[in-house]
């Protein structure tokens, strides 16, 4: 598929502060593309940089087979002229303007006919959903409205890509859910290549045909689909900034792997790839089995909470802790409502090896 | 498919047209004067002669004059900061009645310029001619007037009734919006209201008191008016009298116009220290507890002494707005001064001769109000874009900008009135002397601060993304400045308008510098018509003013409020 956007070995830094070091990307035409990363960690700037709003220290930056940035030959091409459509994390609604102008705003610039401009905005604002609030001034619309009204206003001037700065990030959580199938549906149904930012992996992973993971020092980890994000981290960063995991510490002697200081081995087909001496298996708490049959590592309940529909469980082995849930009803039926003090035994449904010095490296996230 | 496609060719260095341009008007109007008097402070015939710049610094005349600046600024500051920090106190902390009215009434003295208040109690308490001593010396048959005005006290105590809502402002508004739980806790520790308002509440409130305090002290420093009025007849001069008296008896001579520089000189040093010093008070640590938000703080409960206080207050009020105010109108409808107040010498006659028929008075008017809008008209403009530059945009160079636009905050109205003779008289090519443009390039320079701190609030509520979600819209820089800044600064603009306005209307420390006969400004009218002698007209004309304060001021906060709606 064909790259619109691309980033070559871009560079910035503000001050003392370097946020992007090399940093190469590629964006395919018409897909949906997400950087997910903690905040700070230079994703922002990213898009602030495609947009045209910063200039990169070095490298180059295409848009459409056409460079908008390049350090070695100091080309910029002003945002005005990069015919992008960009949705801020704070909206950038203009306050003084009505719904209406606002969304017309783009086609008054390219001077569109004053028909053309009707109708179009006429329809934009019936596919954001906003009909009989073209009126309004932005200070009369709550904050999921006025994002439908950003949201229009990057879309209105049929742009070949939308630039998303986490949008969604000042919405409460139900609105969050809903504009974020909004956003995808729209994405699909203008066929338009978008390119979302966000530290929410969970709408990372809704909306997304790719994802990049970035870290805290602006570098891209892994770059997937999202079932190749969640499922086969290609480290541990990323493996742990897609949510909650365990981590158990295992020794290797020969070629047998102990978990903690015990004498239990790692119930696992296959070891990890490399001759390191420490480990670290990593798993989520939906992927560990209990069970009362001897089968697996044998801990001890060290806490039993009943949360409604779940129970949760912290599971000690051999020194080490780990977390597990299992669905309420599931462990009444199955004989598996554990005290406090209880041995049980955990098998895993999928499990990640991991060197134990990259636990360190990533420390806490 | 997409319709919007990247446009090649970029445009030309806008960002850095506006930069220079803004940099060059800060360095024509303020920067440059500034320097021409520092230059001519320290180079005698070209050369650098510090000993010499000691030498008038040390002659007795200008040492005398120093001293009296410092006396005279210190008493009003002190006597500012008490007056305002009790009557914030108690229109804040306590549950005195009216409180609301109270506080709007405690910044009515800000609507009358000092220089015609000290004209009132020049009237009211001048040793023999005054009508309170006078009726004094006649109820008990004495010879020693009551008060005499024409001392460092009284020129003192003009100024506090006219400043002290520098202070006042500051105050209130750092007690309203103190957390009231960081007193609410130390009372829960068992702390007495006496030890919380000592050890929470005054530490607090500090670096807003000493900033206002501050604040009074430069104004004072540099204040013509009061002293003008009241200080020369006894041959007390501060500062900026001096230099006036120096410029204006030589016509500018070279030895007087060293001895303004020299002046001009300490007054911008100490401008300087001052200003830093308010800086680095605001900006210490603490001062953040004190937040944006409203609270409703704790209220002391005054009993018994609710509405005595109430009746202090108002008291206070009469004595100091009132009674000068009521004096003046009723001097200014005398038909001769020092005739009683009754009804066969009063008269509107003088009102209306000095409306329609006397060609001083009636050119003062037509220049002040025609150099107020110019200038409130020029210094809006220049203010909103060097604004933006310092806000907003990221050019290389703001420094230089940023360093330029603190200048016109510290360089007193004397200052620049003194600098702009040096650079418009001709040296450099243009010659402005003694007509009306000189005037107004002061002015620009004088209210060039109001301008930029209005313009810069309102852009630092314009918060960034606005502006560059229009560019990604397509609009150019200009487009988006047109469309989209400027409609948003607009509440600043135009306060700025009205800030520069109002207070240009009165003026009188930059004007009595630059004037010639027939480009006198409103306050330099009515300061020289009195020193002629012509007090009655002098007197109508002051009258006049304050009507023209007062509906400047309706409008303003009729405009104010319709903004913020």
């Amino acid at each position: 598929m064909q790259d619109i956007i691309k980033l070559e070995g871009v560079c910035k830094a503000y001050g003392d502060h370097q946020v992007l070091k090399d940093l190469d990307l590629s964006i395919r035409k018409g897909e949906c593309f997400t950087m997910l990363g903690p905040s700070g960690c230079g994703k922002t700037v990213t898009i602030r940089l495609i947009a045209g709003h910063e200039v990169p220290d070095s490298g180059k930056i295409e848009i459409d087979d056409t460079v908008v940035a390049d350090s070695s030959t100091g080309a910029y091409i002003p945002p005005e002229r990069r015919g992008l459509g960009i949705v801020f994390q704070d909206y950038a609604v203009w306050p003084h303007m009505t719904v209406t102008q606002n969304i017309a705003y783009p086609l008054k610039m390219e001077k569109r006919p004053k028909a053309e401009i009707d109708k179009l905005v006429k329809a934009m604002i019936a596919t954001v959903g906003m009909e009989g609030l073209d009126k309004r001034l932005p200070s009369e619309l709550s904050g999921g409205q006025q994002q439908r009204v950003a949201l229009a206003r990057a879309l209105v001037a049929d742009p070949s890509v939308m630039l998303l700065d986490e949008p969604l990030s000042n919405l409460d959580a139900n609105l969050r859910e809903e504009m974020r199938f909004e956003i995808k549906a729209l994405q699909q149904r203008f066929g338009i290549t978008v390119l979302y930012v966000t530290h929410d992996q969970e709408v990372a992973l809704a909306i997304s045909d790719r994802i990049a993971i970035m870290d805290a020092n602006g570098r891209i980890r892994q770059t997937g689909t999202p079932y190749e994000i969640f499922e086969k981290p290609a480290d541990l960063f990323v493996f742990k900034f897609m949510g909650i995991a365990n981590f158990l510490a295992v020794r290797s002697e020969g070629d047998k792997y102990y978990v903690g200081t015990g004498t239990q081995e790692v119930p696992w087909p296959e070891g990890p790839a490399g001759t390191a001496e420490k480990w670290v298996v990593g798993f989520r708490p939906s992927d560990v089995e209990i069970g009362r049959e001897a089968k697996g590592l044998k801990g001890v309940i060290k806490r039993a909470n009943f949360l409604g529909s779940t129970m949760d469980y912290a599971i000690e082995i051999d020194g080490e802790h780990l977390r597990t849930e299992l669905v309420a009803h599931k462990a009444i039926s199955q004989d598996l409502m554990f005290q406090e003090g209880e041995e049980c035994y955990i098998t895993f449904k999928a499990l990640h090896w991991f060197d134990a010095k990259q636990l360190e490296e990533v420390g806490e996230l | 498919m997409s319709s919007a496609t990247i446009k090649k060719d970029s445009g030309f260095g806008v960002a850095q047209l506006i930069l220079l341009l803004s940099i060059a008007i800060l360095v024509i109007f303020v920067a440059w004067p500034v320097l021409l008097i520092l230059f001519n402070a320290f180079f005698v015939d070209g050369s650098f002669n510090s000993l010499d710049f000691y030498r008038v610094l040390t002659d007795p005349e200008t040492f005398q004059a120093l001293t009296n600046s410092l006396i005279i600024a210190s008493m009003t500051t002190v006597g500012s900061t008490i007056v305002g920090t009790f009557f914030a106190w108690l229109v804040t902390r306590t549950d005195l009645p009216y409180k609301n009215f109270m506080k709007s009434l405690f910044l009515v003295p800000f609507m009358l310029p000092s220089f015609i208040g000290a004209l009132a109690w020049k009237m009211l308490l001048s040793p023999h001619a005054g009508y309170i001593n006078k009726a004094f010396m006649s109820l008990f048959g004495t010879t020693e007037p009551l008060f005499n005005i024409y001392t460092y006290y009284g020129i003192s105590a003009v100024e506090v009734m006219y400043l002290f809502p520098f202070v006042f402002i500051q105050v209130c508004g750092a007690l309203e919006r103190m957390d009231p739980t960081l007193e609410e806790s130390a009372r829960i520790s068992g702390a007495g209201l006496l030890t919380i308002t000592r050890k929470i509440t005054i530490p607090l409130v500090l670096p807003s008191i000493m900033s206002g305090a501050l604040l009074i002290m430069l104004y004072s420093m540099a204040h013509f008016g009061t002293v003008a009025v009241l200080g020369i007849e006894q041959g007390i001069y501060n500062i900026p009298t001096l230099i006036y008296e120096k410029i204006h008896e030589s016509a500018g001579s070279f030895e007087s116009i060293r001895t303004g520089t020299v002046l001009a000189t300490v007054l911008v040093v100490t401008a300087a220290i001052i200003i830093w010093g308010q800086q680095k008070i605001l900006s210490r640590g603490h001062y953040q507890i004190i937040g944006g938000k409203s609270f409703r703080p704790m209220e002391l409960k005054l009993r018994g002494l609710r509405w005595p206080l109430l009746l202090f207050c108002l008291a206070y009020i009469g004595f100091t707005i009132v009674l000068p105010t009521v004096v003046i109108f009723l001097v200014g409808g005398l038909n001769t001064y020092g005739l009683p107040f009754t009804w066969e010498n009063l008269s509107l006659a003088n009102y209306k001769y000095i409306l329609t028929e006397y060609d001083v008075t009636k050119d003062a008017i037509f220049n002040s109000v025609s150099l107020g809008l110019a200038a409130a008209v020029i210094t809006m403009f220049a203010g909103v874009m060097i604004s933006y530059v310092i806000v907003k945009m990221k050019v290389r160079g703001k420094g230089i900008l940023e360093f330029l636009g603190m200048l016109p905050f510290s360089v007193p109205g004397s200052v620049i009135a003194l600098g702009v003779i040096l650079a418009w008289s001709g040296k450099f090519g243009i010659n402005l002397y003694n007509t009306v443009w000189i005037i107004l390039v002061a002015y620009i320079a004088r209210y060039m601060a109001f301008s930029l701190r209005a313009n810069s609030a309102a852009l630092e509520q314009v918060h960034d993304s606005l502006m560059e979600a229009s560019r990604s819209c397509g609009a150019t820089m200009w487009q988006s400045l047109k469309d989209i800044v400027i409609p948003l600064v607009k509440p600043g603009m135009i306060s700025a308008f009205f800030l520069i306005f109002l207070p240009a209307l009165r003026e009188l420390t930059v004007s009595i510098m630059l004037y010639a006969p027939t480009t006198r400004t409103i306050g330099v009218a009515i300061y020289t018509l009195n020193e002629d002698g012509e007090t009655v007209m002098s007197t109508a004309l002051a009258g006049v003013a304050l009507i023209l304060i007062v509906i400047g001021q309706t409008l303003i906060n009729h405009f104010t409020k319709k903004v913020s709606e």
